[in-house]
């Protein structure tokens, strides 16, 4: 008899993504995804969208989506998981949106400890408004608004989230991935499963950075863009649990 | 029930809320709405309801994009350059087309302006604020009592609209106490199908949104708006009038500054002077139809604010200039005395009887 091995998850939808060949926005829609169908709260959950080339996520999950402002999903979650405090909430955000406009929503959704998941994408560029410098942006890297590199003298330095974060009493679970290859997908979909696992049981604000690799705006093929993620996003951005406060 | 209770007018719009079955109140402090704020804090946890201080104005109103998108019936409130920051989200509440209440108790501007109380956020509250072709309904109440009672009607407008309603207040209106009669009032509960709290039974996902990246769509979208918002204009206009009839000036007048105007045309009327008072209740839809009737029975009008001129623009619109529509405003704080209007009216009515020699 056959069986089914692979299917698409009830999660998404059939609409067929967006996204620019090599972008990995796919890959973690799709984590997300089968990561709630395992769960079982497809029918409870909310994901807030966020500006930026996610921003038409609510095409893709096949569950209820509100599409925030710029940098503001945390504190939208907020207002959703006070209303529907026993539903499933999480923010899907970019770096653009989460390290710079919206630094003081998620900085604040982690001090109350808001009971809400949130996805981090860092792939160190502004992609939807054509590769502009994001406060990720590595030391040296050529952006559209840092065309001689980022300077340090200049523009400071990357700014660190999850080690930020990790400092944060109300944080519960923080940690980096990457799904550059399938052992690190695998270890990404095991913390975004511990991440929305923590989340209904109750126990404070958990978030996931991913790393990410954005091909067209970095001006590579996906292949050297997977390369160059692993060259320099990585030593600059370790993988690893970064804070796991349970039995605290 | 109904109870008096001696009240300030800040903490009559908490209580009004609360009445009105709001549980959800995210704010951020400024003066001077902070009494509001401080009320709701006390409250909302002896109703199980929610009260939340935000990190800031922005964060506040996107919690209530989130919680109206939730589909409960949520408040914040600020002052004028909390208010500013707000504007965004409140786009995108009338953009989402999402029922919530913003309460202004506006001061002195602009920039950091002043503490006390001024009327010159008019054009903010009443033309949009943020971005995009969109109005919300603007309700101005004059006294304590009307605190409370456009508070619970905001609600009901909210909901029944799908749009963010503001009530705008000053800092005397939202400092001063008065005695209010709050009644309970069986709640209307309104059906939130198109709410996102989760598929349930459902089978569509419901979705929280204003982006329509196709022209078309965009167009369509601000369509609808706009033939929603024709029928609230042909639905919600409310207005007050005092010794209109055979009035040869109308003194026009809103908020706090209606009261202090009334005074004026009581004082003018004691000396034999025809004049008489029109109060905006709802700033928009402004109560335009009703003044160009008047217009064309009376012979001028003078419109009062505490700011250099702003619903003047409104008044001269809605009664085409067919008469003349003077001015008297104060700023940045400053309060008209009633003989300074008095004293205005008495110059328009002495120069229009020179003008008839």
């Amino acid at each position: 008899m056959n069986s089914k091995l692979y299917a698409r998850p009830e999660s998404l939808t059939d609409a067929p993504f967006h996204y620019c060949p090599g972008c990995q926005h796919g890959i973690v829609h799709r984590i997300i995804a089968e990561v709630i169908d395992e769960l079982g709260v497809r029918k409870q959950t909310i994901g807030v969208a966020p500006v930026g080339c996610s921003v038409l996520a609510y095409d893709y999950f096949n569950f209820d989506i509100v599409q925030a402002s710029h940098g503001r999903a945390p504190a939208v979650a907020t207002g959703v998981k006070r209303v529907c405090p026993d539903s499933t909430v999480f923010t899907y955000q970019g770096d653009g949106d989460l390290a710079s406009i919206g630094c003081a929503e998620v900085v604040h959704a982690a001090a109350r400890g808001e009971r809400i998941t949130t996805i981090f994408i860092n792939n160190a560029i502004y992609g939807m408004t054509g590769g502009q410098m994001a406060p990720t942006t590595l030391v040296d890297q050529v952006t559209t608004t840092s065309p001689y590199g980022r300077n340090v003298n200049q523009v400071g330095t990357p700014l660190c989230i999850s080690e930020m974060l990790s400092t944060i009493k109300g944080a519960r679970f923080i940690a980096r991935v990457a799904v550059n290859n399938p052992s690190n997908m695998a270890k990404a979909k095991a913390a975004i499963k511990k991440a929305f696992q923590l989340q209904n049981n109750g126990e404070g604000f958990c978030l996931v950075e991913v790393l990410s690799t954005c091909p067209t705006n970095w001006g590579m093929t996906p292949v050297e863009a997977v390369k160059w993620l692993e060259t320099n996003m990585i030593p600059q951005y370790p993988l690893g649990v970064f804070k796991d406060a349970g039995g605290e | 029930m109904s109870e008096t209770r001696l009240m300030k007018g800040n903490e009559a719009i908490g209580e009004a809320a609360i009445i009105a079955g709001c549980r959800y109140y995210f704010g951020y402090p400024i003066t001077p709405q902070t009494e509001l704020m401080e009320y709701m804090a006390k409250r909302m946890p002896q109703i199980e309801g929610v009260f939340l201080q935000a990190e800031s104005e922005i964060a506040a109103i996107n919690m209530v994009y989130g919680a109206a998108g939730a589909g409960a019936r949520v408040m914040t409130s600020s002052s004028s350059p909390g208010i500013s920051l707000k504007a965004e989200g409140i786009s995108y509440c009338a953009g989402a087309e999402l029922p919530c209440v913003i309460v202004n108790i506006m001061r002195g501007g602009p920039g950091l302006g002043s503490i006390q109380p001024a009327q010159a956020d008019y054009f903010q509250a009443t033309k949009g604020g943020g971005h995009g072709d969109y109005r919300n309904i603007v309700l101005a109440p004059n006294s304590v009592q009307e605190m409370a009672d456009l508070t619970m009607l905001s609600f009901e407008l909210a909901d029944k609209y799908r749009n963010p309603v503001m009530l705008l207040g000053d800092g005397a209106l939202g400092q001063m106490m008065e005695p209010v009669n709050l009644e309970e009032k069986p709640l209307v509960s309104q059906e939130k199908p198109w709410a996102a709290n989760g598929l349930g039974e459902r089978t569509k996902p419901n979705v929280i949104n204003s982006l329509y990246l196709k022209p078309e769509q965009l167009e369509a979208h601000n369509i609808h708006l706009q033939n929603k918002y024709q029928k609230i204009i042909k639905q919600e206009c409310r207005w007050e009038e005092f010794s209109i009839e055979d009035a040869e000036l109308i003194v026009v007048a809103y908020g706090i500054t209606s009261r202090i105007a009334r005074s004026a045309v009581e004082m003018a009327k004691r000396d034999g002077l025809k004049v008489g008072l029109f109060r905006p209740i709802s700033l928009w839809p402004f109560p335009s139809e009703r003044l160009l009737t008047l217009a064309k029975q009376t012979r001028a009008f003078l419109v009062a604010e505490l700011s250099a001129g702003q619903m003047i623009e409104d008044v001269r619109l809605a009664t085409r200039q067919m008469k003349p529509v003077h001015f008297y405003g104060r700023m940045g704080g400053m309060m008209p005395s009633s003989r300074e209007i008095y004293n205005q009216v008495n110059l328009i009515v002495r120069e229009k009887k020179e003008a008839v020699k």
